[in-house]
């Protein structure tokens, strides 16, 4: 009927309460200032007879049930005042029992009954017992629930709890959660059968009014957990297993989580870390619809912080094996509840190993075997969809990751990959970046190879491209964090030892090379600087160690470098190569192997003539490789002349005459080099110097020819600085007269450059001069040198 | 007028008096009228003893055949009124024939008088006891004057008392057991019991435990039957389900009722039963009903 019925009318018919209720209250307050007991019974019963409506939403019964209550304590106030109706209070509890009908008569009850038990004329547990019992004559759901609900409010304050006016003798605590036990019970009943009423057109509706109602039930909950002196025996022996025997028989979903959350919120943490097989136990037979994982989550965050408040109760979960339990629990509800999506059984798995990290921080075993039935439960499912559960998964394997700051600990964890290989690619790069930032934010060294194969085998979609992933979607900015992510992580990888580092080094090798030529151009050269850092480590021992094996060692790095870097080319990336090259040439140089250097140093060439073709590259290629060459003093004679007559040859074959310029002056250096027992081919430098005034002064040409005027003066300079250099290094082929002569030179040119204007003063030029000028009056012995320029 | 009102006026005041009528209970009775009087309250093999004065009007005279006094018990059946049928009938004499002048009194009583039933006030019968004084005339018809009191008669509480305990139901729709502690219950007594839901498929609305007294008198072809329902009390608000128990408390004490008469010399019987009515919502009664014995308990107080 009510379903049926329009907003309108229920206002109406709660209008209409209302008015009863008044109109029989006004009697009953003119009985009750007449102390006309009769009329009283008569009038209140009336007044309530107004509950008994069948018409009402919750809600609005609600609010008439309220209006009743008011007035129901003036009511009690005066069956308190024996004075005023003259009878004793046992009589009157007799005499309300006579209303013919049940609800007044038993809200009547109720007042009178706590009213007697207030005289203590009776033991407060018959009279609570007595109610209790009485009330069951009411079997509508809501009248039943706000009937019972009135009771516990009247006994409230009147339960024989411990230290209270009601408890002593016959009375025990007992007593009082016996009653409160089994009003809950009652109210349960009659909420959980709510649901069965009216057509099922109006499940929802039924649904969400039955949820308005749940405080009612549960409030009972939240008197149990504040009765005074139920300790842990008897929450143990009575109340938690009547109440989760009400929970599960109820068979109700709404009802077990709605009564589950309040049992785990309601009663102290001590008490169910003692309880948690019981607790647990009625967790595994709810119904299948019931969203147990909340449940348990909270449960568990609860003892998570039970846990983390006190180091004091750790060994309380110990002894209860609170982790072992739990672990049950969760495995057999995951097992019996079929219809629960995975990212439900993540979300458990994420509270049972939060919860074991915070309990038993020291017990690896249990993280990997909570990782361990999650690889169970993954593998049991086709690939992960669902983009929440692949979060739960992310915070599963995160979580170790916070606790333990260390990651090597992460990575003795057997489970851990086996999980990760769940995730689509997207989230198992977040997760392997998130492994990568946990390592940098810790600053943790990875020092065996066995952690780096682990490691690489979790971070392995950065690494690698997985089967399947469309490399076109990939986020160019993204990619390359990723790859510089990598790429730090390689310099993570550390071992004073220089055999393991090897092993290091072979596995890293071993996984970057198979990233393909996108991230190649990452990953390589801090492996290869990783490597040559190895190599002057081994060098640096060498002196000491005196091994056979040690250059072995070291000409085994060069071989793997070689390959490393040749696999480069598959990219292509000459540059990147032709610096690496180089670089491994100087390491090579620095461990006397001759050979290795002049092998890196010819594919440095082979790659500059074959593949570097962009003249910028070329002149910034020239340079490094003079650069590198000129420090390179392992070669003989004869390879050294090789290279450098190379080296020169590029140079002077350099599309644009400032580069060749520069690059031929730079070659200069190669056969001067300022140490003891450095080459020092004095006429060498004349050579390539004066070569290079011969291109400076084409350039200069060329320059006149196109446009009507030559260019700054800037290549004669800089020749005119390398003069100066050599002839201060003492070199004997550079004269005194050398460097007057390209002065003045210098000085013609810039004349005719401007014609017959102003002088045009290059600032390079006159810092030259000054710094001539300097030497001069400086005096001594390069003073002297100095002496016979003029300027 | 006045004269003629003087002349039907019965020619002397009768009163009749109760030896301890100042401290005798009273009950109410109700009279044909429908008015509430008070009469004293006697038990059987008690002695009624009184003073009955006859007064005469001022100046008058009364000459009489002689006084006399009855004790009767009379049974009275409303479908064939009029007609009294006495069970008990004792006589005193009070004064041979002659003339009364003055106010005269005459003490009167009547030991251990039997009196085995109860006043009782029905639908089609009444049994009353009166004491009935009469002035015996030739002439001018003998005047009379009636004083009813109430007869209860108190039983001690039966030795065998047992517990009315029975299944019932409709089957594949309605099954229950019901229990009353006892089957027979004292006037101010309370009906404890339970009602014990075991199968439950109907739609119940509410559950009510009716006391009704079914009274019948005459005998053979003429026996006439009323059941009144003297209290409905509501035992249940709503729909239980299957293996709810309900408790029943029914206090007595509010409700009219007499104890159970049997066969009352073979006029009348008076018969109460409990009555258990289920109301579904389509307002469809289920019921059982019980018979139960009613007793008068002698009261320890007043």
């Amino acid at each position: 009927m009510r379903a049926l019925a329009g907003v309108e009318d229920e206002e109406k018919w709660l209008a209409e309460g209302i008015a009863g209720i008044q109109h029989n209250a006004f009697f009953m307050h003119r009985a009750l200032d007449a102390n006309n007991l009769r009329e009283v019974l008569k009038y209140s019963a009336l007044m309530l007879s107004e509950l008994r409506t069948s018409k009402l939403s919750p809600q609005k019964y609600y609010d008439l049930y309220m209006r009743a209550f008011d007035q129901l304590r003036q009511l009690e106030i005066f069956f308190k005042d024996e004075s005023r109706h003259g009878l004793p209070v046992v009589d009157l509890y007799e005499l309300v029992q006579h209303a013919g009908n049940i609800l007044p008569r038993m809200y009547l009850l109720c007042t009178v009954g706590s009213v007697y038990i207030k005289s203590k004329q009776a033991p407060s547990k018959d009279v609570l017992k007595d109610l209790v019992e009485m009330c069951r004559g009411v079997q509508h759901p809501i009248r039943g629930l706000f009937l019972r609900s009135y009771l516990a409010q009247v006994s409230r304050d009147k339960l024989p709890e411990i230290g209270s006016d009601y408890e002593g003798d016959a009375n025990t605590v007992m007593d009082a959660v016996e009653f409160v036990l089994q009003n809950f019970t009652e109210m349960n009943k009659l909420w959980v059968r709510i649901q069965h009423q009216g057509p099922g057109t109006v499940r929802e509706k039924q649904e969400k009014e039955r949820n308005e109602l749940r405080d009612l039930v549960g409030k009972n909950l939240h008197v149990l957990g504040q009765i005074e002196g139920v300790d842990l025996e008897m929450y143990k022996e009575t109340v938690l297993p009547r109440v989760l025997e009400q929970v599960v028989n109820c068979k109700d979903k709404l009802a077990q989580y709605y009564l589950m959350e309040c049992i785990i919120q309601v009663f102290p943490d001590e008490y169910h870390l003692q309880t948690l097989e019981a607790l647990l136990a009625a967790c595994t037979q709810l119904m299948p619809t019931v969203d147990t994982k909340i449940v348990l989550t909270q449960l568990m965050d609860r003892l998570s912080n039970y846990a983390a408040s006190s180091p004091d109760v750790l060994h309380e979960f110990l002894q209860v094996e609170a982790f072992a339990k739990l672990s049950n629990a969760i495995g057999k509800v995951i097992d019996t509840q079929l219809e629960m999506p995975i990212v439900g059984a993540m979300t458990l798995f994420v509270s049972l190993l939060t919860f074991t990290l915070r309990v038993h921080p020291d017990r690896l075993d249990y993280v990997d075997q909570v990782l361990g039935a999650c690889v169970v439960k993954l593998s049991s499912v086709p690939k992960l969809e669902d983009s929440r559960a692949m979060k739960q998964v992310v915070a599963l394997l995160s979580a170790p990751l916070e606790k333990y700051s260390d990651i090597v600990t992460a990575l003795t964890l057997s489970n851990y990959p086996r999980v990760m290989d769940h995730l689509d690619d997207g989230t198992n790069k977040v997760m392997a970046m998130l492994i990568i930032q946990s390592i940098m934010k810790n600053d943790s060294c990875i020092s065996t190879a066995d952690k780096v194969e682990v490691l690489f085998e979790l971070i392995k979609g950065l690494i690698k491209d997985l089967d399947g992933t469309n490399v076109e979607e990939l986020d160019e900015e993204d990619f390359q964090e990723e790859q510089n992510s990598v790429a730090r992580l390689i310099h993570m990888l550390d071992n004073e030892e220089p055999e393991e580092m090897l092993k290091i080094i072979y596995v890293v090798r071993k996984h970057l090379m198979t990233g393909g030529p996108q991230r190649l151009p990452f990953t390589v050269p801090p492996l290869v600087f990783s490597a040559v850092r190895l190599v002057r480590q081994l060098e640096a021992q060498g002196g000491n160690i005196a091994g056979e094996d040690v250059p072995a060692t070291l000409r085994k790095i060069f071989q793997i470098l070689n390959q490393t870097i040749e696999a480069l080319s598959s990219v292509p990336c000459p540059e990147l190569a032709l610096r690496l090259y180089l670089q491994c040439a100087e390491a090579a140089s620095d461990c006397d192997l001759e050979p290795v250097a002049y092998e890196f140093f010819t594919q440095a060439f082979i790659l500059y003539e074959e593949e570097i073709a962009d003249s910028k590259a070329q002149v910034t290629a020239i340079h490094l490789i003079v650069g590198t060459l000129q420090r390179i003093n392992v070669f003989g004679v004869e390879n050294r002349d090789t290279l450098t007559h190379k080296a020169t040859g590029y140079s002077a074959r350099l599309l644009k005459k400032p580069d060749q310029c520069r690059a031929v002056y730079a070659c200069s250096h190669l056969f001067w080099v300022d140490d003891p027992e450095g080459i020092k081919d004095g006429e060498r430098v004349l050579l390539c110097l004066r070569r290079a005034l011969r291109i400076a002064n084409a350039a200069q040409q060329m320059v006149n020819a196109t446009r009507g005027s030559s260019g700054p003066v800037t290549l004669f300079v800089e020749i005119l600085n390398k003069y100066i250099y050599f002839f201060e290094k003492g070199n004997p082929h550079i004269t005194p007269s050398d460097i007057q002569s390209l002065i003045e030179l210098i000085n013609t040119e810039m004349l005719s450059d401007n014609g017959n204007t102003t002088i045009h003063s290059d600032p390079f030029f006159s810092s030259t001069l000054r710094y001539i000028r300097f030497q001069k009056q400086k005096g001594g012995v390069m003073g002297e040198k100095y002496d016979s320029i003029k300027l | 007028m006045n004269f003629l009102l003087g002349a039907f006026k019965p020619a002397c005041n009768i009163s009749i008096t109760f030896t301890d009528g100042k401290n005798r209970k009273q009950v109410p009775i109700k009279k044909d009228n429908g008015q509430i009087v008070m009469n004293p309250l006697f038990q059987s093999q008690e002695t009624i003893a009184g003073k009955i004065h006859i007064d005469p009007y001022q100046g008058k005279k009364v000459e009489h055949n002689g006084v006399k006094v009855e004790l009767l018990g009379q049974i009275e059946m409303y479908f064939d009124r009029g007609n009294f049928y006495d069970f008990t009938s004792l006589v005193r004499e009070l004064d041979v024939p002659g003339e009364i002048y003055e106010r005269k009194t005459y003490p009167f009583e009547f030991s251990s008088v039997e009196m085995p039933y109860e006043t009782y006030n029905g639908v089609n019968v009444r049994l009353r006891y009166v004491l009935k004084v009469t002035v015996t005339r030739g002439y001018a018809g003998s005047i009379v004057e009636y004083q009813d009191f109430v007869v209860r008669n108190y039983v001690p509480p039966p030795p065998i008392n047992n517990s009315i305990k029975m299944e019932v139901g409709i089957e594949d729709c309605l099954h229950i057991e019901f229990e009353y502690n006892k089957s027979k219950y004292h006037l101010k007594d309370v009906i404890l019991g339970k009602i014990y839901f075991l199968l439950v498929r109907i739609k119940i609305k509410n559950m009510d435990l009716e006391i009704r007294r079914r009274e019948s008198t005459g005998a053979g072809a003429n026996t006439h039957v009323e059941t009144e329902t003297l209290a409905k009390f509501e035992l249940m608000d709503g729909a239980p389900v299957r293996g709810e128990s309900i408790p029943v408390r029914v206090f007595l004490t509010p409700y009219d009722l007499t104890p159970t008469h049997t066969n009352i010399n073979n006029k009348f019987s008076v018969k109460y039963y409990l009555n258990l009515v289920l109301v579904d919502e389509e307002d469809r009664r289920y019921f059982k009903q019980q018979e139960i014995t009613l007793y008068r308990l002698k009261e320890e107080t007043s």
